[in-house]
């Protein structure tokens, strides 16, 4: 399992690219990072290299954050890959809330972010199905 | 059960037979006595004969806070010193204290009137009553413990702080009554478990809670965190202190103690009276009060009168609990609205401070108002779903009590400023021209 940050922002001008910056001057690197976004406020979801340590910083910084429980999947690069993947889940009857992917560097697979409902049971069926899932010392530091 | 049924349930006919006598009384003393009064009945061409119903006290000129400061310490009073045998003074918080004196005469219906209160929590001369409002010149600790001993109850005079030994007391003395700030009351509950104390096993089984503002939802954490009955009471020094509305076990809205006050909702605009439950300033005029009667005074708290009889038998008609002062009055669209409603709201639903900031604006001739809320730092923020659900909540209910419309914006946790004095919840950028008003 994956730790992931949703942080809460406020819908001005400025307040991604300061979100940005505490993480920086905290010396977090971002693995992966996407913004869902309402017409009022947004929320950045992101998996950085040191989580409990990124948390630490955004909090003191005045962030709201939560950490979120997601899974990682690796998709192999192609076409039909994601399909497969998502078909795995489905068949086991786990509802994905939603999903985002990274690329990483001289990689031949893609990493997908999965939020789903009942992540033991996604798990399960995914390794179940040979799709490898990827451990979380894979992607951070175990801080 | 009432400390005085005969009173308490009198019909309204003879109540109200019983206020105009009390009214023109009052009246006359305080235009013989008062050179504040008899001024300001002069200049208004108030004739006092003219009173022949209580319908006539739209005609009479109010009182403001201002009165009672220019007139400090002695200038309100309406008997010779020699005849007052105590004083109380209001805190003083928001400019010079204010003095109230009491005749032997007021403090004995003080007495009274507080008694009333305790029995309409359900209390009896068999209770044991804790008193931790503060003694002194507040008016909250003496006037508690004189009802309390009127009522017959045993009364322990513990006046504030040392929360600890609050705790001890109310356990080792078996107290079956707390009187205190709710605030306070959740304090000692929190004290209490920290001690390892389980207060729901304890014998206390009322509350009696004023002298600041507190939410339905307050209420019912307290009952539950105590195991108790809470009971609203209301009073404020320049009337009497507390005494002058309380609930009964009913739990539905103040009986206001109308024997001894008149009570009044006026527009605080326009300074006349709203149609009966609607929202509006709160306004006493003292019946029985010989030391400083108050005409038509100001109180700048905000409430409606509660509709209907209730089921206790007491014909006092009911205010609802103070949810606002006019103080931080705007008026958006045409509508008075008390931003301090806002607050009332914000203690009642979870996930959010009781922290807000209202903005308005004007967008060609109309109004905007959108009010900021911020959300708690412990708010499953991954969950948009439930941030757009508690937006939507927040909207309506705000909305509710403001009867405009309004914008929501859920802002960062700890991000509106906080202030040590008051706290600046509005921040007006309509144009003063365009007839805004400039806070």
């Amino acid at each position: 399992m994956i730790d992931q940050l949703s942080v809460f922002l406020e819908n001005r001008p400025g307040r991604l690219a300061e979100m940005a910056q505490v993480l920086g001057d905290a010396g977090n690197n971002m693995r992966a990072f996407v913004v869902a976004d309402t017409a009022e406020f947004g929320v950045a979801r992101i998996i950085v290299d040191r989580p409990q340590a990124a948390r630490g910083a955004l909090q003191d910084a005045g962030f709201g954050v939560t950490v979120t429980q997601v899974i990682a999947v690796e998709v192999p690069d192609r076409p039909g890959g994601l399909a497969h993947v998502l078909d795995v889940l489905g068949r086991a009857g786990v509802n994905v809330e939603y999903a985002y992917c990274f690329v990483e560097p001289d990689s031949t697979v893609a990493v997908d972010i999965f939020r789903v409902e009942d992540p033991g049971t996604a798990v399960a069926a995914l390794e179940a199905a040979g799709i490898g899932v990827v451990p979380a010392g894979d992607i951070y530091e175990m801080d | 059960m009432a400390f005085q049924p005969d009173l308490e349930m009198m019909p309204r006919e003879r109540l109200e037979q019983l206020e105009l006598e009390r009214l023109r009384d009052t009246l006359g003393r305080v235009y013989a006595n008062v050179p504040l009064y008899r001024a300001k009945f002069d200049e208004a061409g108030f004739d006092l004969a003219s009173v022949t119903s209580l319908a006539d006290l739209v005609r009479v000129p109010f009182t403001v806070k201002d009165d009672l400061r220019s007139a400090y310490p002695y200038g309100m009073f309406a008997v010779p010193l020699h005849e007052i045998v105590r004083v109380h003074s209001s805190s003083g918080t928001t400019g010079q204290i204010t003095v109230v004196g009491y005749t032997r005469g007021d403090i004995d219906r003080w007495s009274d009137l507080m008694a009333r209160t305790y029995a309409a929590a359900g209390a009896t001369a068999d209770d044991i009553v804790q008193v931790t409002y503060g003694y002194g010149l507040f008016t909250g600790g003496l006037g508690a413990h004189y009802g309390s001993e009127r009522l017959g109850a045993l009364t322990i005079p513990v006046s504030g702080g040392n929360t600890k030994r609050q705790v001890q007391i109310l356990k080792d003395f078996g107290v079956t009554v707390l009187a205190c700030t709710p605030s306070y009351a959740q304090l000692i509950g929190e004290t209490a478990a920290e001690m390892g104390v389980d207060i729901r096993e304890l014998p206390l089984r009322a509350g009696v809670f004023g002298a600041e503002p507190w939410s339905e939802n307050m209420r019912r954490q307290i009952e539950d965190q105590l195991g108790i009955k809470a009971i609203d009471i209301y009073g404020l020094s320049e009337v009497i202190g507390p005494g002058v509305a309380a609930e009964c076990t009913e739990q539905n809205g103040l009986h206001v103690n109308e024997d001894h006050f008149l009570i009044e909702i006026v527009d605080p605009d326009t300074l006349k009276p709203v149609p009966d439950g609607e929202v509006g300033e709160v306004v006493f005029t003292t019946l029985t009060k010989e030391g400083i009667p108050v005409i038509r005074y100001r109180t700048r708290d905000i409430s409606r009168m509660v509709a209907g009889e209730c089921d206790c038998g007491r014909t006092f008609r009911r205010m609802q609990r103070v949810f606002g002062r006019t103080d931080d009055m705007l008026i958006v669209r045409g509508v008075n609205v008390f931003p301090s409603q806002i607050e009332q709201v914000l203690m009642d639903i979870p996930g959010v401070a009781p922290h807000y900031q209202v903005i308005l604006t004007r967008e060609g001739a109309l109004d905007n108002v959108e009010v900021h809320v911020e959300v708690t730092p412990d708010f499953a923020f991954d969950e948009i779903r439930a941030l757009e659900a508690l937006q939507r909540r927040l909207r309506a209910e705000i909305m509710s009590v403001l009867a405009v419309q309004v914008g929501v914006k859920l802002v960062e946790p700890k991000s509106i400023q906080r202030s040590e004095g008051k706290a600046k919840r509005v921040v007006d950028l309509r144009d003063v021209s365009k007839g805004g008003i400039l806070r």
